[in-house]
């Protein structure tokens, strides 16, 4: 009995392992047939075949994510004359190295990838380098390799800046002297937290305004919540400005504050101000409960799209490329701001203003 | 003096002894920790952060005290549950694939029993495998470890679910004109049920028999499986509780964060409390305590501003000397060391009336 129990499992493991691995082979199977029409296509240089295009994601942790999954496959999708093939890496690098290799065999036309780790990357892009396959990197970097042509992401520490330039505007322009500031930051070590605690404590520095606290809220909502609590009772009476990295530890801060009676957003004693301005997010700030929310743009697809086509018609295209970033705001009172960016030039680039036309576009 | 000893060698006493260290560590920093007052028709302070914070932890650490004791052994799939309890209980009140609803789909309480129906379904499983396949709990529990978040994730449809309605914030939070947290409410339920089938029923001597020896036990007429199946389930049924208190305190089913290591706070407040992680004679209580000092010091080092890359450091030491004095070749150091001085006191007492009749 118990044997063949045993036996009874092992089959039905071995029949879902196998299900498992023939639904991802499908779409492989039928793209390996693809890309050597797709390769000749390009060679004979006709519009109506499609390009092939691998696309390893990291995985699909947060909406931020899943908005840039989105924007890359709307960017190669079949009307535009693309076939895409897409691999969810699940946070796995080593799953997504193999991903990148059988792309490689494939001879696929363009790889973009979202690494995982930062390094380990050096052999496969020789790989892709020596196959002439155009490799495409977003959002995260690669440190250890530079055979890829192009880097599509986000300016974190700029991000940091304008927030810390516009702080300074605002608070001009109500006439606040002094700012006692408590910042939530995101999980430690992440380029999104380095970025926008360096950009932002410069311009404190620079201003004379005292960060009283800084503690990590790990990205989440739990924990800006907590950190938020714990602050309202340490400090109780002595901040005006709470700064969350991303929106939902700002979501998390709203309700701690709320349950702590301290009033905060547009009428509020409290300036809030958060980054990633996610739909969610947006709509806090058209409710006037955030002040200013700073966009970490998911939508790379646009820019990837671009770079295959000055590639396929001959450019040359930057290495770095920086994507726009919209400042939300919830008063219209300001329309720009001037800062010095992180590449040292003096910029001054529009707050938007938020109404719900901009909250139903947003990702 | 005799009182003092018969205070020390109770078993509650050191858990109890440790967790007041850590409170009173505060006060150092800010004498105000104790105060408590009453803001917005709610009670306001440290010590209500720490009951109310540490409610998931303790709610876990019972179910855990019972697997511990019962099979030697841990379920490290509680955070993960919670995950997948709260995420279940989303989908259903905000409807497959709906991003933030402010209108339930169907009534909170079924949504809410659902969530708790999953953990006691993911309990079952494990007390399946571990009871009937005699699986090791580690090994059995680490597939619902790995797999209830993915399949908390796939019922969310890969998003966090928002639900945007009053009276579901209620649990994690305050119900409007009481000044006491909800979920401190709920830790007092769940303890009350599982300490009165404990002490009403013989469940509590059942499990400790088949922990210390379940042949012993089988052979004496307690079915070890049944027993052992049930804990698994009460601590299933646990995690979905907890895990709906986490999701309703922010009102969404976050997959990925939800219970996020909180199967280490579990076991870790089942060791401060006392109990041996081989099983055996098992002490609820010193669990709960133990849950309490966890939160007391993530409480402490938030108000200390300990900075966050160097708060598990301290969270580490401190969680050392905890174990370190509560471990029994430490206890029996510090006995030889008193006994020996208590004799060199008696000879001394001795030796000075020995003088005195001279």
């Amino acid at each position: 009995m118990k044997k063949f129990l045993a036996l009874a499992l092992s089959l039905v493991m071995a029949v879902s392992l196998a299900a498992c691995g023939t639904s991802p082979s499908t779409p492989a199977a039928s793209g390996s047939g693809s890309a050597g029409s797709a390769g000749s296509a390009a060679a004979s240089g006709s519009g109506d075949q499609l390009i092939t295009v691998g696309f390893a994601q990291v995985g699909h942790e947060s909406d931020w994510r899943t908005a840039s999954t989105k924007s890359v496959q709307e960017a190669f999708s079949k009307d535009n004359g693309f076939d895409l093939q897409f691999v969810d890496c699940d946070n796995d690098s080593a799953a997504q190295l193999e991903a990148v290799r059988n792309f490689i065999e494939q001879d696929v036309d363009y790889i973009v990838i979202d690494p995982i780790v930062s390094t380990g990357w050096d052999t496969v892009l020789t790989e892709a380098d020596d196959a002439g396959i155009p490799v495409i990197v977003i959002d995260r970097t690669i440190d250890d390799s530079d055979k890829y042509i192009s880097w599509v992401g986000s300016e974190f520490t700029n991000e940091g800046l304008a927030a810390g330039a516009w702080l300074k505007d605002y608070a001009a322009l109500k006439g606040i002297s002094e700012l006692n500031i408590l910042v939530i930051e995101g999980t430690t070590g992440s380029s999104a937290q380095i970025g926008r605690t360096n950009g932002f404590k410069k311009l404190a520095d620079e201003n004379g305004w005292k960060i009283i606290d800084s503690q990590s809220g790990d990205f989440t909502q739990e924990g800006g919540q907590k950190v938020m609590e714990s602050y309202c009772k340490s400090y109780a009476g002595q901040f005006n400005v709470v700064v969350c990295q991303n929106d939902n530890e700002a979501f998390g801060a709203e309700d701690a504050m709320s349950a702590a009676g301290i009033s905060y957003g547009v009428d509020g004693d409290v300036i809030l101000i958060s980054f990633d301005a996610c739909t969610a997010g947006l709509t806090d700030v058209l409710a006037g409960k955030i002040n200013a929310d700073f966009q970490c743009n998911p939508l790379q697809g646009p820019f990837c799209a671009d770079i295959v086509a000055k590639l396929a018609a001959g450019d040359t295209v930057n290495k770095e490329t920086y994507m726009e970033e919209p400042w939300y705001v919830a008063e219209d009172a300001l329309t720009e701001i001037t800062y010095t960016n992180n590449a040292g030039n003096e910029v001054t680039e529009p707050l938007v203003h938020v109404t719900q036309d901009v909250v139903d576009a947003a990702y | 003096m005799n009182s003092l000893k018969k205070l020390t060698s109770k078993t509650l006493f050191l858990p109890l002894f440790c967790m007041i260290l850590v409170l009173l560590i505060n006060v150092i920093k800010s004498p105000d920790f104790f105060s408590i007052a009453v803001k917005n028709g709610v009670l306001y302070g440290r010590l209500v952060d720490i009951l109310n914070r540490g409610s998931e932890i303790a709610i876990l650490a019972v179910g855990q005290t019972l697997v511990v004791a019962v099979s030697a052994g841990t379920d490290i799939s509680v955070g993960s549950v919670m995950s997948l309890s709260a995420c279940g209980c989303c989908m259903l009140l905000a409807g497959y694939g709906v991003n933030s609803t402010t209108e339930l789909a169907v009534p909170m309480i079924v949504g809410m029993l659902f969530g708790v129906l999953l953990g006691g379904v993911c309990g079952t499983f494990n007390g399946f495998l571990v009871s009937k396949l005699k699986i090791q709990p580690m090994v059995a529990t680490l597939i619902l470890f790995t797999a209830a978040r993915a399949i908390g994730l796939l019922l969310c449809d890969n998003q966090i679910t928002y639900i945007r309605y009053e009276p579901y914030k209620y649990l994690g939070n305050f119900i409007p004109g009481i000044p006491i947290p909800t979920a401190i409410f709920v830790t007092i339920a769940v303890i009350a049920v599982i300490s009165l089938l404990l002490k009403k029923t013989s469940l509590g001597l059942y499990i400790q028999s088949v922990g210390i020896n379940s042949r012993a036990a089988r052979i004496s007429g307690i079915s070890s499986s049944k027993i052992c199946f049930l804990c698994y389930l009460i601590c299933g049924l646990c995690s979905g509780i907890a895990g709906i208190v986490a999701s309703s305190r922010i009102y969404s089913a976050d997959s990925n964060n939800i219970g996020l290591n909180y199967e280490l706070d579990a076991i870790l407040a089942v060791a401060l409390g006392g109990n041996s992680l081989g099983g055996g004679k098992f002490n609820l209580a010193g669990s709960i305590i133990g849950a309490y000092t966890i939160q007391a010091i993530t409480t402490t080092l938030l108000a200390m501003g300990v900075s966050t890359d160097q708060a598990p450091v301290i969270k580490a030491i401190i969680v050392v000397i905890i174990v370190v004095v509560q471990a029994p070749v430490f206890k029996a150091w510090m006995e030889t060391r008193s006994a020996r001085r208590l004799a060199a006191r008696v000879a001394e007492t001795t030796d000075e009336k020995e003088m005195a009749e001279k």
